[in-house]
């Protein structure tokens, strides 16, 4: 451990500019994002250089519009939210997990392997949607002109909602794998040999090392990453902005892009923030439940 | 390793063990052998194909892009995309590949001071609230883009700040935030206290400690963190399209969106435009991503 100075007023003087920055941009914004979310603030209230905001607090409204349905699409927005989330994340542990242990192997080729295996995380996101859109496109499509080429018919991939559902996710799988396998691959490396070398003497087939050692020893790097990529993937934008546009018939839209969409496309802006809030607060929960349950692992 | 590889095959000299037993071993490791690298090939394979194939469509001409025939490598190959991308519109694609520069690099230096300070201040010192600190930090980072868009819109409405570098620079200065702070303070931490004690003693100041002892030897942790700040910036849209109106001001990513639109889509000019912005900003990814790497996971476990 380090040892500590014990100045305080210099510690204050080095964080000042951070805890002034993350105020003005992040923890008043939140404050202001909360408040709106009780207003009717539209494009026409909400003030500018010259003229001051007129924009009139209504209570519950917001929220209660959100959660009736008759007045909004929120529970379908949220069940999309809920399956695209999930599949993604299922995917990109699983496969990044087998991955990772088969580029745990000593076999030949290793590193051009994990570095091919790395492009996608390196191509910035907007890339990836546009280069799927273009595979996926319905009649020059590098993914129809197969299918067509092998005697199939082809599929108007974006034109309905579960193809177009398919399409952003496996588009988003793709893109997420890399970041997983690698920290699982961390996780990997880090788990001492000595522990396999005793199982092999002690005659422990492979499948029972993984189940036995690996898993195990693998949660607490499993845990951050696998929360990490669930933040990540309900956050999500580009994706699905870039490839559906929420489309067709805002079908395909999950809480982020759907909230967007109402601020800048619909100029509802209070009701946009609503979506924020419920947005963090799934969230919140989400993170603190999935502490408590680690914990109660670790008790175990 | 070299033991490890001599042992797995039957050609090398066997130690010790049972001839007959290693035989058996070594059979069948090679059949697995064999299926890890389908596998591993398989995936690799999908993981190069979809930029492969925009590549490819790069250096098409339209009469091959729009085509029902899949042909891997273009019969005519041509530079007329690129030349098209780069001169349309009298260059504006340059114009957009300026606006991201300027802003990615204002982002960069702004949340490297940011970051670096912070950091040292987390790294060394121990004082009120700093748990709570580090732990809303962290909270941050949770926050959806689509929760802050609203009120930082209506904030720099009111500032006059859209349509400005500034307001863009400021919202983009705190996306990495957290992420380049933990990675800075996992980093000032192994960099030994009593340099800067020596320092003390021989009268420098803490901040003059803080900028010609701690700031030099941290230069490989902070040119990573201003990699990532670079990449992020780089690469963002969501704030980009909603602050920036007006062709001029667009950046990279809301500019490549005119070769992409519901009425007409000009597939061949998106292909190479895309292949323009990834080349550089996957170099240097691809050569910064085990400092990422460690950064991320040292960010996530030791808090």
């Amino acid at each position: 451990m380090l040892k500590k100075i014990k100045q305080t007023w210099v510690a204050y003087v080095f964080l000042a500019p951070t805890v002034l920055a993350m105020t003005a941009i992040v923890f008043y914004p939140l404050i202001l994002g909360i408040t709106y979310s009780f207003t009717d603030l539209d494009q026409y209230n909400m003030g500018n250089k010259f003229i001051a905001p007129s924009w009139q607090w209504v209570g519950l409204q917001n929220y209660r519009d959100l959660f009736s349905s008759m007045t909004s699409e929120f529970w379908t927005v949220a069940l999309n939210t809920l399956i695209w989330t999930f599949t993604n994340v299922f995917f990109h542990f699983t496969i990044g997990l087998l991955l990772a242990v088969l580029l745990n192997r000593k076999i030949k080729g290793r590193a051009i392997y994990r570095m091919m295996m790395l492009i996608p995380w390196a191509v910035p996101s907007f890339v990836v949607a546009f280069s799927w859109r273009w595979m996926f496109n319905s009649e020059y499509g590098v993914i129809n002109l197969s299918l067509l080429a092998l005697g199939m018919n082809t599929v108007p991939w974006l034109a309905q909602k579960w193809t177009a559902m398919f399409a952003v996710i496996i588009t988003n799988i793709w893109a997420g794998i890399p970041f997983m396998m690698i920290t699982l691959l961390g996780g990997l490396q880090s788990i001492p040999k000595e522990l396999y070398e005793a199982a092999e003497v002690d005659g422990a087939p492979a499948w029972q090392q993984f189940f036995q050692i690996t898993l195990p020893l693998l949660k607490p790097v499993a845990f951050t990453a696998t929360l990490l990529g669930t933040i990540w993937t309900f956050n999500m934008f580009n994706i699905i902005y870039l490839i559906t546009q929420g489309g067709p018939y805002r079908q395909t839209e999950i809480l982020v892009t759907y909230a967007y969409q109402e601020a800048f496309t619909n100029w509802h802006l209070g009701i946009a923030s609503t979506y924020g809030v419920v947005i963090l607060s799934f969230l919140i929960a989400f993170t603190t439940f999935y502490f408590k349950i680690a914990k109660q692992d670790e008790a175990r | 390793m070299s033991t490890l590889k001599t042992m797995s095959t039957t050609e090398g000299p066997t130690k010790l063990m049972p001839l007959k037993n290693k035989k058996i071993k070594s059979k069948k490791s090679r059949g697995l052998d064999i299926l890890v690298h389908m596998i591993l090939l398989v995936a690799a394979f999908a993981s190069v194909f979809p930029l492969l194939w925009v590549l490819s469509t790069s250096f098409k001409p339209a009469t091959e892009v729009f085509s029902n025939v899949i042909r891997f490598i273009p019969a005519h190959p041509t530079l007329d995309n690129y030349h098209y991308v780069l001169t349309f519109k009298n260059s504006i694609f340059l114009t957009w590949f300026k606006n991201s520069f300027i802003l990615a690099l204002l982002t960069t230096i702004i949340s490297a001071f940011l970051a670096a300070t912070a950091a040292y201040s987390f790294s060394r010192f121990k004082f009120k609230g700093k748990n709570t600190l580090l732990f809303s930090f962290l909270l941050a980072q949770m926050f959806p883009g689509a929760l802050l868009i609203v009120p930082l819109y209506s904030i720099m409405k009111v500032y006059g700040l859209l349509n400005s570098y500034t307001g863009l620079v400021l919202a983009y200065s705190t996306a990495s935030l957290p992420f380049c702070v933990m990675m800075l303070k996992g980093f000032f931490d192994t960099i030994p206290v009593e340099l800067e004690e020596a320092a003390r003693v021989d009268g420098l100041s803490p901040f003059g400690t803080f900028w010609k002892i701690v700031m030099p030897l941290s230069l490989p942790g902070l040119s990573v963190t201003c990699l990532f700040s670079f990449i992020t910036a780089w690469n963002e849209f969501m704030f980009a399209l909603t602050f920036m109106n007006g062709e001029d001001l667009y950046t990279l990513p809301v500019g490549l969106r005119i070769f992409v639109n519901q009425f007409q889509t000009d597939w061949h000019y998106m292909a190479a435009g895309a292949i323009l912005i990834t080349i550089p900003v996957m170099i240097v990814f691809l050569w910064a991503q085990k400092y990422l790497i460690s950064g991320l996971t040292a960010g996530g476990t030791k808090g």
